[in-house]
């Protein structure tokens, strides 16, 4: 199984790589987007701020490189900064353009609960999933419902079309957007990398479809 | 609901996890790397290696058991000590850091506050903070393991952290480091009243009720854990249970 991780140059991919070779991956990262042709898998990963990955993705040409991969229907993951950036707009600092794969906005997650107390940003810990649509056939499909997974954002998606939201989870009573699907598609909110051997498991899922 | 973190704190003396009282008196521990093991398989979710040196000889030693401890361990990892250029994070960054924790040279030059959070992401950025009480109600930001003063309030000084970028906050009590006597409760309450991102609060715990206090009175967002987990005086899962059922009371 050949994984290839995009490398646009903003952020630290060593456990990302780890995690994906511990699953059983063969894992290529990549700086060049003519290196993506030919992997059975494709990675976006991400970290920081929306509008700096995307300009790195689209300097990089990677933009149209990652849509001609999603045409060819392989299993595509984005995580955290790699997932929002499927949307078709972020509202973090200005607004920025997306890759426009998902129907849907990158939205600041409220600061206030509806009773007026104080929901702290970045949203930073361990939270379990709920599936709105199900999971069976997805990542999530060997993921018991209760367990944990690591998050660290302060903006989660919020996608036009509810079938294209895979899981969910609570963050002081704002349903937060963990994970997308749409056909061959997947994001996650959460850092599978980072979520301890229940990560490694979804990771095992990705490379098993 | 929140979801409150349980932290294993090592404090590294380079090569050895070390452990002090009132980060003072060190003891050798031994190899950080097999105690870290042995918490990631307990279910940890969260490491923090802060090397207790670093500020003495200006340079954190840490790249290397970072990508010791990356290689298997796949949780948060955060680091601290000696940090005091945007290069010196980077270099801890893309050795399997998730976050860098920053004291002397923050207090020194709030600027690279501001300069790390914009170049990797203010969730990056933790700022941390050794405090001492200096008056009811008042307490003072010290670096250098509580040796040297900053004469900064510590209430000011993470407001103004805050405007600067900072994600989140390690505060360590360093009048309870080591003492087993419980966390500062006050100065935790004191800090999650005046800003809105999360707080790691460190130092004294010795019981599982401490524990819960942290969380119920404190409304600390993460707490720390170093001498009850290094000694194996609670397992993670018993020191997680009591942080859940005191969240679970404050929620309802």
């Amino acid at each position: 199984m050949k994984i290839t991780i995009v490398d646009y140059g903003t952020g630290n991919l060593f456990s990302v790589r780890r995690a994906f070779e511990t699953a059983g991956a063969e894992v290529k990262v990549v700086t060049h987007p003519g290196e993506i042709k030919g992997s059975d898998r494709l990675v976006v990963p991400g970290v920081g701020a929306f509008g700096n990955c995307i300009t790195e993705l689209n300097r990089l040409n990677f933009s149209e490189a990652v849509h001609e991969f999603i045409a060819t229907e392989r299993p595509f993951l984005g995580i955290c900064v790699g997932m929002q950036m499927l949307m078709e707009q972020s509202l973090e600092f200005g607004e920025h353009a997306g890759l426009k794969i998902i129907p849907g906005t990158v939205e600041e997650i409220p600061n206030r609960t509806t009773e007026g107390k104080i929901r702290k940003r970045p949203h930073i810990g361990w939270a379990p999933l709920t599936a709105p649509n199900g999971w069976n056939d997805s990542i999530l499909k060997s993921t018991d419902p209760a367990t944990r997974f690591y998050f660290v954002h302060s903006f989660s998606v919020v996608p036009t079309n509810p079938a294209h939201i895979l899981a969910e989870c609570d963050y002081d009573g704002y349903p937060i957007v963990a994970a997308v699907r749409k056909n061959n598609v997947t994001g996650t909110q959460f850092h599978p990398e980072k979520s301890g051997p229940a990560g490694l498991e979804v990771i095992k899922t990705f490379l098993s479809m | 609901m929140r979801d409150v973190r349980v932290i294993a704190r090592l404090d590294i003396k380079s090569p050895n996890l070390i452990k002090g009282i009132r980060l003072e008196g060190l003891r050798k521990l031994g190899d950080p790397q097999t105690f870290v093991e042995d918490y990631y398989a307990q279910g940890i979710d969260e490491i923090c290696y802060m090397d207790i040196v670093a500020s003495l000889y200006n340079r954190n030693s840490l790249e290397d058991l970072l990508r010791k401890t990356a290689e298997n361990i796949f949780v948060p990892l955060t680091v601290g000590g000696g940090i005091r250029t945007v290069e010196n994070a980077a270099l801890l960054l893309h050795s399997g850091a998730d976050k860098v924790a920053i004291n002397t040279a923050a207090t020194s030059n709030p600027e690279l506050i501001r300069e790390i959070s914009e170049r990797f992401g203010s969730q990056c950025m933790v700022l941390s903070i050794e405090a001492k009480s200096t008056g009811p109600g008042k307490w003072t930001a010290f670096t250098d393991n509580g040796r040297e003063h900053t004469h900064r309030d510590v209430i000011e000084w993470v407001q103004e952290a805050v405007e600067l970028g900072v994600g989140e906050i390690l505060l360590t009590s360093v009048d309870n480091e080591g003492t087993q006597k419980g966390f500062d409760i006050e100065l935790c309450k004191a800090v999650t009243s005046v800003i809105e991102v999360p707080v790691i609060l460190s130092g004294g715990m010795g019981t599982l009720e401490h524990a819960k206090l942290a969380v119920s009175e404190g409304r600390a967002d993460a707490i720390a854990v170093a001498h009850n987990l290094h000694y194996k005086n609670f397992t993670v899962a018993e020191i997680q249970a009591a942080v859940r059922e005191a969240q679970a009371g404050a929620a309802a």
